[in-house]
């Protein structure tokens, strides 16, 4: 029974070090934002790469640059009417990929707490189901930009 | 509200069933849907971005893109204005014949001013319009294109599910293709660059 204990303590220790945190595992590209004018709810998008070996649970963003950060799914009928809805959660499968981007998953960004422009970088940070944390710069960029 | 809204949508596919039926009996030149005869032609009494009541008669002369949308909306609506600044630069000099209205299904947020900033940091040929909201639904109603404004959120913003189809017209005011944003690019640049061109098929 002691001997089990000790066991369970030691793989406790050692659990950390098998199984990287969620946030270190994800290799994030293609990080901007598509400004809007006069402090619009703005959408953001990156490419969240998952190198290793159990998924990552995405559960929400902040940005000191914003007040509020949302995930967002952007989704669309055949008949073409668009509409868009929060999410609580985003998983990046192990090994896989997972795209914000236009029409799709995004970040909206609301209430920017300074006036940003074009070519600026903003601080964006992930927070994960197991609390670990990743910040990301994403490039400010105009509103036609083409993705 | 659902029921209204379902009916719209059953018609929608029914027409562009019919479209396609149509399209494949003749070698058309158009890559995009082709609505000639089978949508009125463009009517609307609304105020534009500078604060002028403007009505239909004022666009005509130009080849017309009709968007519906809302400048609180962060992803498809840019999305498209940004695909169609992108076909506009493609078209060069033939772009300065067609015009772009993006018709504000929000109108208590989308106040003309609101709209100029908005269609500004797209593209020179973006008009922005808005209005009543008995004529913007005057006009969307037109077109078939529904929209519905969805719950208020916290912090009491809220967001507009709407119709993302871009009805094109000819210079006439007649209604002549439909894309939807699914649409490439190249589908539009080709068939704008079709109906742009002198004695083309306007």
């Amino acid at each position: 029974m002691k001997h089990h204990a000790w066991l369970f303590g030691f793989m406790m220790l050692l659990a950390p070090i098998v199984h990287a945190a969620q946030a270190d595992q994800i290799k994030p590209s293609h990080a901007w934002i598509r400004l809007l004018p006069a402090n619009l709810p703005a959408g953001a998008y990156v490419t969240l790469d998952n190198q290793g070996a159990s998924a990552a649970v995405l559960v929400s963003a902040n940005s000191a640059a914003y007040g509020s950060v949302m995930l967002h799914q952007s989704t669309s009928d055949p008949a073409g009417n668009s509409d868009m809805h929060m999410l609580d959660r985003l998983v990046v499968p192990a090994h896989g990929q997972v795209l914000l981007a236009p029409a799709s998953y995004h970040l909206m960004l609301q209430q920017a707490t300074h006036p940003l422009k074009p070519g600026d970088t903003v601080e964006i940070t992930f927070d994960f189901a197991d609390g670990s944390r990743l910040a990301v710069p994403f490039l400010v960029r105009p509103a036609n930009a083409a993705d | 509200m659902k029921l209204l809204r379902f009916a719209r949508l059953a018609g929608l596919l029914v027409i562009s069933m019919v479209f396609a039926a149509c399209q494949s009996q003749q070698a058309a030149p158009w890559l995009l849907t082709d609505i000639s005869g089978h949508m009125p032609d463009l009517t609307f009494r609304l105020t534009n971005d500078q604060g002028k009541s403007v009505t239909a008669p004022d666009y005509q002369g130009k080849v017309t893109l009709l968007y519906f949308g809302y400048t609180h909306c962060p992803d498809v609506c840019p999305l498209t204005l940004a695909h169609l600044h992108v076909v506009m630069q493609r078209l060069g000099k033939l772009a300065d014949g067609a015009q772009i209205l993006f018709v504000s299904v929000d109108p208590a947020r989308d106040t003309p001013e609101a709209l100029h900033a908005y269609v500004t940091a797209f593209d020179p040929h973006v008009v922005g319009l808005t209005g009543s909201p008995a004529d913007i639904e005057a006009l969307t109603k037109r077109y078939r294109a529904a929209f519905s404004r969805e719950p208020d959120k916290a912090g009491g913003s809220y967001d507009v599910s709407h119709s993302s189809g871009i009805y094109i017209f000819d210079a006439h005011g007649k209604a002549r293709l439909l894309a939807t944003p699914t649409d490439s690019q190249d589908k539009l640049v080709h068939d704008l660059h079709l109906l742009l061109s002198p004695g083309g098929a306007t």
